[in-house]
């Protein structure tokens, strides 16, 4: 299995004009815009934000409540491979609290570690959770996760694209 | 050359069953991918079949285990004859871990679509008065008679979206909560990743029976493999006269559509729910008016859960008599109990109503994976109680459960050994009603917030009397004050922490 990290162009008002016009027709259509926004360019800028207000004939309010209310939408790039750790009851069972622990201590003495995974962003439950503690690192789930196996999955994805 | 089956659902995925395919088809070997049977613990569990036609299996396999004749690790014999898979009753999981989820001619060899042909020939309100007899209740947590949803649904007329001009086209929606949000919960995903034509076939019966044109399923973000999974299913039903217009031949038109969600647990909630599809912040509405009536852009809406909605094609196939006589009197038919957390054996258990928790973790479950005693059990989720060791003979169903000051929720039992701080547990609780509220009404907003505080004093020793009093009192305004079950139930696990482990809010027992 290759596992690249998500690659993500950079950000162009004329595409993202082209990437939302189809979805602005669809009923309901602020939320898909903005996901839409983030899959093609990683987050959602703030010109993104009037851009869809525009197109979906809403104020910039709407737009921004939306935006901000979602876990998911980011209003900055992501890192290049994100860490995230399940942060919910059937990790801690097995010990999710001393992973994040021991992770976030790996990234203190590793800054290029907390560059390249943005530390970690909590996550409430991966589903999988009979094989807990869960992660994701680059989007791809891992199972029973140790901090050692974190780190080498972190390090043979940069290793992979640089 | 041998045909062998490795699984392509996530949870073997993360434990390396790309990495065992991909070392079996280097070796010259055939590969089919099919999803998961529910024994996490042994993935990745790869199977071929034997000289008699019968899967036998290995389990734990890695890719340096493969070689050219086959696979050199633990052998566990003929699947379904292992005593975990023997004692299920399986209907939402039949196929689950035996076919290619997104191979059609599988789909049909193995029982697919029986259940819509069957609803084809009956009238729609048959269809509805079918599911009325089942018993089928909803598998989301509240509980709500299916078929008596499905009735308002149907006689309630179709309607153009809130806003559209008077002479729009008139709908009703099929709504599928996959927005599986709660911790020990995986049974809506592995039924999309490894069975999603099952899910698409009851959501067309459902279509039918109510008189519906569009279907969405709402899919959390956190499931890429089964978004993918769905979509592909989608594409391939529509190829297969399954979805689309003349649906079996019939004059049945549906289609569906996935939708996906964006990282909030609330929106798990129905009402939440329509409003992120409709593009907004995911706020509860206030009821009534009932989405059945007035639901998803103003139309009618049929909203059940993916457990719910996957087991209307083998109610229409084997008859509602046959799955109202398992379970017990106001529980009936099968639930996907799901074992997670700090289990030796985790996984899918899909049996009738009525069996104990302590069958569940210990004669299925195995106890604990860390080999120590189970203390506590949480059961249905973040909402759900927390239940000693000593009180794990409650049988599982929707009324037992509440009798014993919990709730069946979506069926997950999520298991903690001796060494869990129980007071830690009761602060998450009001942590993750704070993280998570919408913000609606005050005593969620606030309440979670306020929660969290009283624990912490509670825990440093603080006047914990009078701080004990504030806690209960805070949950009381929990419970009856809050607008829907993420404030109203969050006091659920707090109080089942206080009152079955009080020893832990104790500051001089050093658990804390």
């Amino acid at each position: 299995m290759t596992i690249t990290s998500p690659a993500f162009a950079a950000w162009s008002l004329e595409e993202a004009r082209v990437i939302i016009a189809p979805i602005a027709n669809e009923p309901g259509p602020v939320l898909l815009c903005l996901q839409a926004v983030q899959e093609r360019f990683g987050y959602v800028p703030a010109d993104a934000v009037q851009l869809i207000a525009e197109t979906c004939n809403v104020s910039r309010a709407d737009v921004h409540g939306v935006l901000t209310f979602y876990a998911d939408l980011r209003t900055t790039p992501p890192p290049p491979v994100p860490v995230r750790l399940c942060a919910a009851e059937a990790c801690q069972a097995v010990g999710g609290r001393e992973l994040k622990r021991e992770w976030e201590a790996r990234c203190s003495q590793s800054p290029d570690l907390a560059e390249a995974t943005g530390g970690d962003e909590p996550v409430f439950c991966l589903g999988n959770c009979a094989l807990a503690p869960a992660a994701t690192v680059g989007g791809a789930l891992m199972g029973r996760a140790t901090a050692a196996a974190l780190e080498s999955r972190v390090r043979s994805i940069l290793g992979e694209t640089s | 050359m041998t045909v062998w089956f490795v699984p392509r659902d996530s949870a073997a995925r993360s434990v390396g069953a790309d990495e065992v395919a991909a070392a079996l088809t280097a070796q010259g070997h055939s590969v089919v991918r099919t999803g998961s049977r529910g024994m996490l613990w042994m993935e990745p569990l790869v199977e071929c079949l034997d000289d008699d036609g019968a899967r036998i299996g290995w389990r734990n396999v890695r890719a340096a285990d493969v070689t050219a004749d086959g696979v050199n690790a633990s052998f566990v014999g003929v699947v379904e004859d292992l005593d975990f898979l023997a004692r299920q009753d399986r209907w939402i999981f039949q196929r689950v871990g035996i076919t290619d989820p997104v191979d059609p001619e599988d789909y049909l060899a193995h029982g697919g679509m029986a259940g819509l042909r069957t609803a084809l020939a009956m009238s729609p309100a048959e269809v509805v008065e079918t599911v009325v007899e089942s018993g089928l209740r909803g598998r989301g947590g509240a509980g709500f008679p299916a078929g008596i949803k499905w009735r308002t649904v149907a006689q309630t007329p179709a309607r153009a979206h809130t806003g559209d001009p008077a002479n729009a086209p008139v709908h009703k929606y099929i709504c599928i909560n996959a927005d599986e949000g709660d911790s020990g919960t995986f049974a809506d995903r592995m039924v999309m990743e490894g069975d999603p034509f099952e899910l698409l076939e009851g959501m067309a019966i459902a279509a039918y029976a109510v008189g519906a044109d569009r279907g969405i399923v709402y899919l959390r973000s956190e499931y890429p493999d089964a978004i993918a999974t769905l979509n592909q299913a989608i594409e391939v039903a529509r190829a297969n006269g399954w979805l689309g217009t003349a649906i079996l031949g019939s004059e049945l038109a549906f289609d569906v559509e996935v939708r996906v969600g964006a990282g909030s647990y609330v929106c798990g909630e129905e009402t939440a729910m329509l409003e992120s599809i409709e593009g907004r912040r995911g706020m509860v509405r206030v009821k009534p008016p009932l989405p059945a009536i007035e639901g998803l852009f103003g139309t009618p809406t049929v909203i059940n859960n993916v457990l719910t909605m996957a087991s209307v094609p083998s109610i229409l196939a084997r008859g509602a008599a046959a799955y109202a006589a398992l379970g017990t009197e106001k529980s009936q038919g099968t639930q996907v109990f799901q074992l997670a957390g700090n289990i030796a054996q985790g996984g899918i258990v899909e049996c009738a109503f009525g069996i104990s928790a302590r069958e569940l973790v210990f004669d299925f479950g195995a106890g604990t994976r860390s080999g120590r005693p189970v203390r506590a059990v949480q059961i249905g989720g973040p909402l759900g109680a927390y239940l000693p060791a000593d009180k794990l003979d409650v049988a599982m169903g929707y009324e037992t459960l509440a009798e014993a000051g919990g709730m069946i929720g979506h069926g997950g039992l999520v298991v903690f050994d001796d060494t869990v701080d129980m007071a830690a547990q009761a602060r998450f609780a009001m942590e993750f009603c704070a993280e998570e509220s919408c913000g609606k009404c005050t005593p969620c907003r606030i309440g979670s917030v306020r929660g969290v505080e009283v624990i912490d004093r509670i825990r440093q020793g603080e006047d914990a009397e009078a701080n004990g009093e504030l806690l209960r009192d805070l949950c009381e305004l929990m419970t009856d004050g809050s607008l829907c079950a993420m404030g109203g139930l969050t006091p659920m696990p707090v109080l089942s922490a206080l009152d079955n482990f009080p020893e832990d809010f104790a500051p001089s027992t050093g658990r804390g």
